[in-house]
């Protein structure tokens, strides 16, 4: 090949409009496949050398600084002799004179032009979108504002939940501001994620203090000179010294429309990137190539080495698209998604959730490939899908531990075992307490560890959240082979596969607080559960938040629903409360007056010693309760897995053989512990003296006098497996029955599943355990008795005047009526 | 269903609690309209085949009741009894215009005697 000195030469004059990314990387691409072919000249809007744009978000929220993000220093573009115009944008092509006008009124001629125009930021022409202080995000101005604004604290708001503004929304908390994200989807980054994902993130968002409000609509941008604040359509205003619009970007290609190029959404090249002018290409996020526009870094770098290829004479198969795959970049959060993974038709998908590392894995597949995937929480295996995606190999061999990620391949499929045994000994197993495989193995063999709860005993493994028991059991039957024999775990329903002691531990660890938290945290498998695990989930949100969680009236059955005991006809019955089992002529008087005003048909002693209505039509009730309510009267709870009654003998008020006041006692502790509710019923008696005439010993919690104080007796029921109470303690003064009673009621409220009473709860975990919580150790007992009257605080409402005054649930009561007939 | 004689309109579907139900008393008996998490509407009489539970006062959940008086879990589409029991709830024609509910009555539930 002859070579001729460029000295001696004129070289073709590549001028290059952009000095972004897309057009210094096809700029770099030449350099290094012809050094010496062209004459660069480059054209830049912005008055600085070239930077790394996704590098934006880390530039906002302080992790890097401008230095870190330059691509290209001012002595690169002197070392390879390019031209460069920085801050003097081309404001208009002449192609019949093949010349380029800047808009200092610089002139300069080219043989070949390169566009690389970018994107502009949609800006939505909402009313105020011209006030100072909303901005958008998309160069270092921007962010500057951004942070002249974000250095007086303040509140922010970022329009727009996507990448982008999710980006410029951590950024901006990170810089001391206080963020409001609205996104007008029903989850944020719903284009690249899917609900559960977007939850996820949310979520995350949230506990990093961004208030995030989907489905929101912008009505308007509030201020007068300034921003001030941004009003919903449906009227909510949520206050701002900063808008950040990030909704999204639109191809640049207004210099080649104002050319005569053919322009649809995006300039419109072919595979080696050429417009329709045959000497003017374009790359980048300006272009439309085979009708797709790209907004991300990936394809940029594509298009520029095919750009280069052929700007360079070298043969090219020329760029064909871009499979993209979006990552946000957000320190500590991962996030990763990549082709089509909206499901459906022929797809199948896989699913792999482990809610208490906060890991959600969607696969979604078609003929055996991978059609595209969602990852959060875990996204080192995300390049591995993309790569296995892109190439469109059949993965029907990996399927069964696909979700797994591309560690546990090796092993054979389908085997979980094997999975396991593949994990390297520094694999984490457990989250928590940073426990490894290696530790947990050692500790099998070398202790001789039989099941997952010697395991936690000795290693502390899957003792926290719980979420990697199922792990750890795969590694005990790993390494013991055949003589490891997991325990049972009885699922609540079959709504989950988790038991209720996970369930309940899962929603302190992890702080849910709504039924929709758990059902998607716990990896329900029902849209809204069943008849068996909402009263469960609703008892357990109750008792672990009390205050903070509503009730959820649709979670309970019809009785704690309505406040009274559904008979086999469907009628009611109404028990009022008589406080230790007393009563008085006013009282009795209002019974015999409401049972004759509504016609009940009978009136009967109950067990508990309280006075039963039966047969109460449903839409009587709240009339009953009223007149009931005015003599005094409250909900005797007779209908709820809660406080039943607490029984009387008459005691050393009455009785010759009377040892301790047994019927202010009962009256004390009905008053300190009505209204709570519980894993299941739960009753009381007090008997003034050994003969026990309160039948105290086949109570939950029963109080026999002595003659120095008190016996304590817990774990007792009637009913068809009638048990006995066992003796917890003796105690001396009525302040302790008050407190080991609190106590002992919430060491049940939060330890026994729902519908176990006291006695089968004992049977399983032993006096002993109750006795070392409640009994030996005081400071526990103080702690258990504070959190009970706590949670008392908030309970002991009546809901009979509630609903018999206050309107509450006014709909359970009364029937729908004929609006009109067509 | 030929014998339905009138679509009676008995409200909005927003006075029908979510994941709850209310009733409508007929001349003759008490139909219960659901309303499901995801906003469908559908009516059943409100007496259980087993022994004739109010359904109405039942959890719901999914697309499905719960009796309260025996647990046994009915479809609120078909009114077919679900898992191992036998029975069908009856079920009652409904349909939603314009966010009100209509419900479809025979002769007798709306007081009229058959003609013949």
């Amino acid at each position: 090949m002859n070579h001729v000195p460029a000295a001696l030469t004129k070289k073709p004059r590549l001028v290059v409009i952009g000095n972004g990314m897309a057009g210094m990387r096809t700029v770099e691409e030449i350099l290094g496949r012809a050094p010496d072919k062209y004459e660069i000249t480059v054209f830049g809007a912005e008055p600085r050398v070239n930077y790394n744009r996704i590098m934006l978000s880390p530039l906002l929220s302080g992790e890097k600084e401008f230095d870190d993000i330059v691509i290209n220093t001012a002595e690169w573009y002197q070392e390879n002799r390019i031209h460069l115009f920085s801050g003097d944008p081309v404001i208009e092509i002449d192609r019949t004179r093949k010349v380029v006008i800047s808009k200092s009124g610089t002139e300069t001629a080219y043989d070949q032009l390169l566009l690389a125009t970018g994107s502009d930021p949609i800006m939505i022409p909402v009313p105020g979108h011209k006030l100072s202080g909303v901005v958008t995000f998309r160069d270092v101005d921007d962010v500057d504002t951004m942070l002249k604004t974000a250095a007086n604290g303040g509140p922010a708001v970022v329009i727009g939940g996507g990448l982008l503004g999710l980006e410029a929304a951590v950024g901006l908390q990170a810089r001391g501001m206080s963020v409001t994200v609205l996104h007008l989807a029903g989850h944020v980054m719903e284009r690249q994620l899917d609900p559960s994902a977007g939850y996820l993130l949310a979520q995350e968002l949230g506990r990093r203090g961004i208030n995030v409000i989907t489905e929101a609509d912008t009505a308007e941008i509030v201020g007068t000179d300034c921003v001030t604040g941004v009003r919903l359509k449906d009227g909510r205003m949520i206050p701002a010294d900063l808008v950040v619009m990030a909704v999204g970007i639109r191809p640049n290609g207004r210099l080649a429309a104002d050319a005569g190029l053919t322009v649809e959404r995006g300039i419109v090249v072919d595979d080696v990137m050429t417009t329709s002018d045959p000497d003017i290409f374009a790359v980048g996020e300006c272009v439309q190539h085979r009708g797709q526009c790209y907004g991300l870094v990936a394809p940029l770098f594509e298009m520029a080495k095919s750009c280069a290829d052929h700007l360079a004479e070298i043969a090219t198969d020329g760029y064909a698209g871009s499979v993209t795959s979006t990552k946000l970049k957000v320190t500590g959060v991962d996030v990763f998604s990549a082709g089509d993974f909206s499901g459906g038709g022929e797809t199948e998908e896989i699913v792999f959730r482990d809610a208490g590392r906060g890991v959600y894995k969607r696969i979604v597949l078609e003929d055996g490939r991978i059609k595209g995937a969602v990852l959060y929480g875990d996204t080192s295996d995300g390049g591995w899908y993309f790569q296995l995606m892109k190439d469109a190999q059949d993965v029907t061999e990996l399927r069964d531990t696909l979700a797994f990620g591309q560690a546990f391949a090796g092993g054979s499929a389908g085997n979980p075992l094997d999975a396991v045994a593949a994990l390297p000994d520094d694999a984490e197993i457990c989250g928590c307490n940073g426990i490894c495989k290696g530790t947990i193995v050692s500790a099998i063999t070398e202790k001789g560890l039989t099941t997952l709860d010697e395991v936690k005993g000795h290693t502390k493994a899957s003792a926290s959240c719980g979420s990697c028991s199922g792990l750890v059991e795969n590694l005990l039957a790993a390494t013991l082979g055949g003589d490891y024999q997991a325990a049972a775990v009885k699922p609540i329903c079959t709504c989950t596969d988790h038991d209720h002691d996970n369930v309940r531990r899962l929603i302190k660890a992890k702080e849910l607080k709504s039924m929709p938290a758990v059902m998607q945290e716990l990896e329900w498998k029902s849209s809204d559960g069943c008849h068996v695990c909402r009263p469960a989930l609703n008892y357990y949100l109750l008792a672990a938040w009390p205050g903070e969680y509503v009730d959820h009236g649709a979670s309970r059955f019809i009785n704690e629903r309505v406040h009274a005991n559904i008979q086999k006809d469907g009628t009611y019955s109404v028990v009022p409360r008589m406080w230790g089992g007393l009563t008085n002529p006013r009282e009795l008087r209002a019974i015999a007056d409401v049972a004759d005003k509504f016609d009940i048909p009978t009136v009967k002693v109950t067990g508990g010693q309280r006075i039963d209505l039966l047969g109460v039509k449903k839409e009587d009730l709240p009339a009953v309760w009223a007149d009931l309510n005015a003599a005094g009267m409250v909900s005797g709870h007779a209908y709820g897995k809660s406080l039943r009654t607490v029984k009387s003998c008459v005691g050393q008020e009455w009785c010759r053989f009377g040892t301790q006041m047994s019927m202010s006692m009962a009256v004390d502790l009905e008053k300190m512990t009505w209204g709570s509710w519980m894993p299941h019923k739960f009753k009381m008696a007090v008997s003034g003296c050994p003969r026990n005439c309160a039948e105290a010993t086949i109570k939950d919690f029963g109080v026999v006098a002595t003659d120095g104080g008190w016996d304590l007796h817990v774990g007792g029921n009637g009913g068809i497996h009638v048990r006995a109470t066992e003796l917890l303690c003796k105690v001396t003064t009525d302040q302790e029955v008050k407190e080991y009673c609190g106590a002992f009621i919430q060491l049940y409220r939060e330890e026994a599943r729902y519908l176990e009473r006291t006695a089968p709860w004992i049977e399983r975990v032993g006096l002993k355990h109750v006795q070392e919580r409640v009994v030996d150790d005081a400071k526990n007992r103080a702690a258990l008795f504070e959190r009970f009257m706590e949670s008392q605080k908030t309970a002991q409402v009546d809901p009979w005047a509630e609903r018999a005054s206050q309107g509450v649930d006014a709909h359970e009561f009364k029937s729908l009526s004929l609006i009109a007939a067509e | 269903m030929t014998d339905i004689v009138n679509w009676v309109n008995v409200g909005p579907v927003a006075n029908i609690p979510l994941q709850g139900a209310r009733t409508f008393q007929t001349e003759t008996d008490r139909i219960a309209i659901f309303r499901t998490l995801d906003d469908q509407v559908y009516a059943l009489l409100d007496r259980c085949p087993h022994k004739d539970g109010p359904l109405a006062q039942g959890i719901v959940h999914g697309h499905f009741v719960t009796c309260p008086l025996h647990n046994m879990v009915f479809s609120l589409e078909t009114g077919e009894a679900q898992g191992p029991d036998d029975g069908c709830a009856a079920k009652v024609e409904l349909r939603v215009i314009d966010g009100t509910v209509h419900i479809g009555l025979t002769a007798e539930q709306i007081g009229l005697r058959h003609a013949g």
